[in-house]
């Protein structure tokens, strides 16, 4: 039964979870699992989505109940009432999805919760701001605590996340999916950051999915699947391989076989390109770039390079300050994201819940969001259920989406389906160009790789692809040529084949060599 | 194999869930204002003096309210009346329910009722010697017309220049209280009269179909109550209605015009609050006077949110709503309640209604929400505005 690791001796377990269970309608989410994490320890929980990773955490944080098992805190049994029990008893959760509220500063979102935890009447704004600072300063990520979160990149928001689990002190932290947004280079600074509080004796619960971040963080690895535990690794006795088809439960190909692409004709050409974000301030700063058709451009840089604005005016959702998008030899130029639609534009976003999705309706009615208006999916002004009907249930086998029915609301299914519904959507139909912003972000790798898989084949079905993607080895793996950005300007243009992860990965720090590093600091806080 | 008819209760006792999760809340909300008027009743007895104190107050107050309402045993003249009261609540309520759908908050529901009768009043006028069969049409239209440009301002102000609907509505709320009554002051008076006064709608009154004063306008209320639910979920018009409702940035990305759908929602819904106003001028009031008092537009809000923007949910919303009303001045002369405790009900309700999270707690009911979603829901409940968020 005990899940023992035989090479390292055992101190008493900061947190230990026993035969934990819980069941929702038509599935056991997490069936007996057995979790210990040690004082000092990062334990890694590895699993695909739905596999219950993230039910076992909501269990730990409160916010779920177990139907079976108990929960030991130092030993000691006991029963977590709620998230701000679990934070009280020194458990925080650095959420998959950021529960920030974004008309709120960084420092009022930090605070958020504080005010209801025993204490003064009155927070001390000043003070609260002053050790935001110094944390900052010390895990690196120096952050103005009066920003408001709404304007702060994915990339920064997941920062605040993580700011504000270390200023609540926390002796136990879950990360979800901490590093999905961050760079190599931020991603070392987490993970140094990580260590040292194992260091000073936390325990760190660490979800992912990437296989080498796991072997790189980890001090011991629990994988789960189908809500079971199926074993536990110590990183030195074991690798990706393994690790993946303990996973998946199958042998699974970790790279795309990409093949040779044949470029030909270019799809779109921008020209001198501007866009301004939504403070006016310039972001996107005269980008001159082509896809042509057939190939893919991956463009690599840090969350909050003018990535996000660059994709949103080329769909048609921002309107460019000035500067020129040509689609298939015609002027595109400030057209909207219904023409842009319509000429053959797919567009798979990053924040999928925000733009992709409408999480209250069902499966059927997200897969027609965008074409919804014609034939066969209405006739006239009327809606067509049983077409609309029948092709989800086409797309929903085609791309293994994993859902009770197509009518099942949308907000039930996991992560990686949800984004199977967008992908499903954008990929089903003839295309001249694809926009892929982040496509993979925080998906198991079964998903990936098919996600991947199908990227390649509608390259070689002669679309245009443009990737974006925060994930450096995605962009490495995937792209036939690569645009690092940088500041709103694509400082290189590198071939994807024989590209350095190193050196891209310095060019999207400092956006290349003649510049000081010392320039990239005037630039954190923007 | 054997999980089969396991599998079947499950989704038998999850269809079950999903109904309860719907009127569970509105349920609780009204059982609880209710508990509150009989505080409020025996909280009276005990202030006022020179009364035997009558624990069983509340209860005579209740009966007699139900009385009044549908009648004890039931009888077709007090269902009648109720149906009446509830006629332009439906249509009200169905005007604020469907800008709750696309995400607007029309507090306007009451100026465009106004703008609807005296609209009606005015094109009834104006064809006064045509027919029925031509005049009610025309009247209908009229009333339709005024109330949807009185949506149509707040929806072009708010798809130009970003103004909030929820300011704009109440201003021209008040703007709708004074044209209203100089037109019925000046050009539509009856010369010579005591009073500000307009003519009689003649042949444009809704003809009488059932019992005391049951007219056509409750047919057509039912109606809108089809055609409503029609255009939300059968229509591509709705489905962007709904998207931009539930999530206005997916709308922009579906390619969607959000500024379009604004003005073209706000009319709707001031039209159907216009058609409230019509039916109450055409069925019942036959003509308007200057002290033309009426709060359906502000119980159409309460109404819709009882509802839980749900046409249907609207319609059993209304027949509440409305047999309370109309059962009240019973309770007033049989048990010496005010009539006005029925305002009191009403606000109770949907005090409780708003304070979703409180009930929530206090009785356990969870819904189909999961914990997880929970500071989601609170934050788009404040940005849109519809506590009921289903």
């Amino acid at each position: 039964m005990t899940t023992e690791s035989p090479s390292v001796p055992s101190p008493a377990p900061a947190l230990e979870m026993r035969g934990i269970t819980k069941r929702y309608p038509g599935v056991v989410a997490n069936d007996h699992i057995d979790l210990d994490v040690r004082p000092g320890e990062i334990h890694a929980l590895l699993g695909e989505n739905g596999a219950g990773k993230t039910t076992l955490m909501n269990i730990l944080y409160g916010l779920a109940r177990p139907d079976e098992g108990e929960i030991l805190l130092d030993g000691t049994p006991v029963r977590i009432s709620g998230p701000s029990d679990a934070i009280a008893r020194g458990i925080s959760m650095v959420h998959q999805h950021f529960m920030l509220v974004p008309v709120l500063t960084v420092a009022e979102n930090i605070l958020l919760g504080e005010e209801t935890m025993a204490g003064p009447v009155f927070i001390d704004q000043n003070e609260a701001r002053k050790r935001i600072r110094e944390l900052g300063k010390r895990f690196h990520f120096e952050i103005d605590p009066d920003a408001k979160v709404g304007t702060l990149s994915v990339g920064w928001q997941q920062r605040v996340e993580i700011l504000k689990a270390l200023y609540r002190q926390a002796q136990i932290l879950v990360l979800d999916e901490p590093t999905a947004v961050l760079t190599p280079q931020e991603t070392e600074e987490i993970f140094a950051v990580l260590r040292r509080l194992a260091a000073e004796g936390h325990s760190i619960v660490f979800i992912s999915h990437k296989l080498y971040e796991v072997l790189e963080i980890a001090d011991r690895i629990t994988v789960i699947r189908r809500g079971k535990v199926v074993g536990t690794r110590l990183p030195a006795e074991t690798n990706e391989d393994d690790l993946a088809e303990l996973m998946v439960g199958r042998e699974v190909q970790l790279t795309v076989d990409r093949g040779d692409s044949h470029p030909a004709d270019v799809v779109i050409r921008l020209e001198g390109l501007k866009v301004a974000d939504d403070r006016g301030s310039e972001v996107v700063r005269s980008v001159d770039l082509e896809v042509r058709a057939g190939e893919i451009l991956g463009i690599a840089g840090v969350a909050g390079n003018g990535q996000d604005e660059l994709v949103e005016a080329l769909v048609g959702l921002r309107r460019p300050t000035a500067g020129k998008i040509t689609l298939d030899g015609r002027d595109v130029t400030g057209k909207g994201p219904r023409h842009m639609n319509e000429a053959g534009v797919a567009f798979v976003p990053a924040d999928r819940q925000r733009f992709g999705l409408v999480l209250t309706f069902d499966v059927a009615d997200n897969l027609v969001l965008t074409s919804y208006y014609r034939s066969p999916y209405a006739r006239g002004i009327l809606r067509n259920e049983s077409a609309i009907e029948a092709a989800a249930k086409k797309t929903v086998a085609a791309f293994d989406i994993r859902t009770p029915s197509v009518r099942a609301r949308l907000s039930t299914l996991s992560g990686g389906n949800q984004q199977k519904v967008v992908v499903g959507r954008e990929f089903d139909r003839t295309l001249s160009l694809l926009i892929l912003d982040q496509p993979t972000r925080g998906l198991d790798v079964g998903s990936i790789e098919f996600i991947h898989r199908r990227t390649i084949e509608q390259r070689d079905a002669g679309t245009a692809i443009l990737l974006v993607s925060a994930e450096l080895d995605e962009v490495l793996e995937l792209s036939d040529r690569i645009a690092v950005m940088y500041r709103g300007r694509v400082v290189a243009i590198l071939d994807g084949r024989t590209a350095d992860k190193n050196e891209v990965g310095l060019l999207m720090a400092t956006g290349g060599r003649e510049r000081a590093p010392a320039a990239a600091l005037d630039q954190a806080s923007t | 194999m054997t999980a089969k008819p396991a599998a079947q209760t499950a989704k038998g006792r999850s269809v079950a869930r999903r109904v309860w999760s719907v009127v569970a809340l509105p349920l609780v909300s009204i059982l609880l204002a209710l508990i509150v008027g009989a505080v409020i009743i025996l909280g009276s007895e005990l202030v006022i003096p020179g009364q035997a104190f009558d624990p069983l107050l509340p209860a005579r107050a209740y009966i007699a309210l139900l009385e009044g309402a549908i009648g004890l045993p039931p009888a077709l003249n007090p269902l009648v009346s109720t149906l009446v009261a509830t006629a332009p609540l439906v249509l009200g309520g169905l005007s604020v329910a469907f800008g709750f759908k696309s995400g607007l908050f029309n507090i306007g529901a009451q100026g465009q009722f106004l703008m609807g009768a005296i609209g009606a009043v005015a094109a009834a006028i104006a064809v006064s010697g045509q027919p029925s069969i031509v005049a009610i049409p025309v009247a209908v239209a009229g009333g339709m017309l005024a109330g949807a440009i009185w949506g149509f301002i707040p929806g072009i102000l708010k798809a130009l220049s970003g103004a909030h609907e929820v300011v704009t509505t109440i201003m021209l709320n008040y703007v709708a209280i004074s044209l209203f009554a100089w037109i019925v002051a000046g050009p539509l008076a009856v010369p010579g009269a005591p009073s500000p006064i307009t003519p009689d709608v003649g042949n444009a009154a809704y003809p009488i179909l059932i019992g005391r004063g049951g007219h056509l306008g409750l047919l057509v209320a039912l109606a809108a109550v089809g055609i409503v639910a029609w255009l939300l979920y059968r229509t591509t018009f709705g489905f962007e209605v709904r998207t931009a409702g539930a999530n206005p940035d997916a709308a922009r990305y579906a390619g969607m015009r959000p500024r379009v759908l604004i003005v073209v929602t706000m009319s709707i819904c001031g039209l159907l609050a216009g058609l409230a106003g019509a039916g109450d001028v055409l069925g019942t009031q036959h003509h308007v006077t200057s002290s033309y008092g009426t709060t359906v537009g502000f119980d159409s809000i309460a109404v819709a949110l009882l509802g839980r923007s749900n046409p249907v949910g609207v319609l059993f919303a209304a027949l509440l709503f409305g047999a309370m009303r109309s059962g009240a001045s019973l309770m007033q002369i049989s048990a010496g309640i005010p009539a006005q405790l029925v305002d009191v009900l009403q606000a109770t309700i949907l005090l409780f209604l708003v304070a979703t999270p409180v009930i929530q707690r206090l009785f356990s009911l969870r819904g189909t929400k999961t914990g997880i979603d929970a500071p989601g829901t609170f934050t788009k409940t404040y940005v849109s505005g519809e506590p009921t968020v289903g």
